[in-house]
């Protein structure tokens, strides 16, 4: 029961401070999960998030549910969800009902100018430590480079490159893995 | 009854919306034009609200909508309906990769999805960045590279990144703090 409230929380908080896509979630998401309590490796949110991105639903929904599931079962995974959602269906509507033209008032606009800069420092410490436990060698490297480029340049959907990486990462450590057999022979 | 052909919708769209927050868009245009329950106002209502609000961006939308369609058991209805596909996929997934986790094959895609996962996070980082420090609607309207970068936010940004990388607080905490600073400095 006590790790079910601690799931629940944990989830309102990261889905009460989480200001842009599923990757704004990752900073406090990191801090939490990983750091604070163990539930997960920096590893397996990559795992979760790159799964996340390839099946259907919302992908904070999706990491919640993981998480979850992996320490409490289904139970744990229904009431990360809940966790997760129920900061937005409180705070959504309360301004549906009372607040007119929320976005129009402008210190809303400066702070989350302000916010804004805080997700993009936020983000960009997560991705220094993801990287360093997930780009491991020359081709982690290119797959990273060409993930990054094509989802710039191109409007193609982002699970196709996830698969597409998926697919390279068995092609590439197979053919390293027959090199080094060859070489033993 | 009509609060289970709400739940009915949104599920639908949990089941078929794949990458997040946006993908969920298209169907809720779909829903509108099919049923009426919201005008297009509300969704151009409902974008910039979940955009400006905290929490999952498609959870919001379907608060909103739902809210405006049928009250506080209609928000709770279409949040139900979009998680419920989600939280039964990834229970079916998260069984299937602990029984093949020590796989080879398996491994070896999961070496290829880390860095790809890292790659699709620069990128949305990127875009945040590019909302957060250029201001393109003013440059293309002057045309003045100065008016291009949004200086002060640039500096509150280094400035920021050096005392989270010396204080190592909470997250939560630098973002309630930007919020605060965001208007003192109107940003």
């Amino acid at each position: 029961m006590k790790e079910l409230w601690e799931l629940f929380l944990v989830f309102a908080k990261i889905g009460g401070f989480t200001f842009g896509g599923g990757y704004a979630m990752l900073p406090i998401l990191q801090r939490e999960v990983v750091e604070n309590r163990n539930w997960a490796t920096n590893e397996e949110l990559m795992d979760y998030y790159a799964i996340g991105q390839c099946t259907p639903g919302i992908i904070a929904v999706n990491t919640a549910t993981f998480i979850g599931y992996k320490r409490k079962g289904i139970i744990g995974g229904i009431v990360a969800t809940i966790g997760c959602v129920f900061p937005s269906l409180v705070i959504i509507m309360i301004i549906a009902a009372f607040i007119n033209s929320f976005t129009h008032i402008v210190w809303v606009q400066h702070a989350l100018a302000g916010i804004r800069v805080c997700v993009c420092v936020l983000v960009l410490d997560a991705v220094i430590k993801l990287a360093k436990k997930s780009l491991i060698d020359a081709a982690t490297y290119l797959i990273f480079a060409a993930v990054v480029i094509l989802s710039l340049f191109t409007d193609v959907a982002s699970f196709v490159w996830i698969v597409c990486a998926g697919a390279a990462g068995v092609i590439i450590k197979t053919l390293m893995e027959r090199s080094k057999a060859q070489k033993k022979a | 009854m009509l609060i289970f052909r709400l739940f009915w919708e949104f599920f639908k769209t949990g089941l078929f919306a794949i990458g997040g927050g946006l993908a969920t868009l298209p169907f809720l245009y779909d829903m509108q034009a099919s049923t009426g329950w919201f005008t297009l106002d509300d969704i151009s209502n409902m974008i910039a609200i979940s955009e400006s609000t905290p929490g999952p961006m498609g959870i919001n939308m379907a608060t909103y909508t739902g809210f405006t369609s049928m009250g506080v058991i209609g928000g709770i209805a279409a949040v139900a309906g979009l998680v419920t596909p989600s939280i039964i996929i990834i229970i079916i997934v998260s069984n299937i990769l602990e029984k093949f986790k020590t796989n080879k094959y398996v491994q070896y895609c999961m070496y290829g999805l880390r860095a790809a996962s890292v790659g699709l996070i620069s990128v949305a980082g990127l875009r945040v960045a590019e909302a957060a420090f250029l201001r393109t609607q003013l440059f293309t309207e002057t045309g003045s590279l100065m008016d291009l970068f949004n200086i002060k936010a640039f500096i509150f940004g280094v400035v920021l990144y050096v005392v989270y990388k010396k204080t190592g607080k909470h997250p939560i905490i630098y973002i309630l703090a930007s919020g605060v600073i965001g208007v003192i400095l109107s940003l």
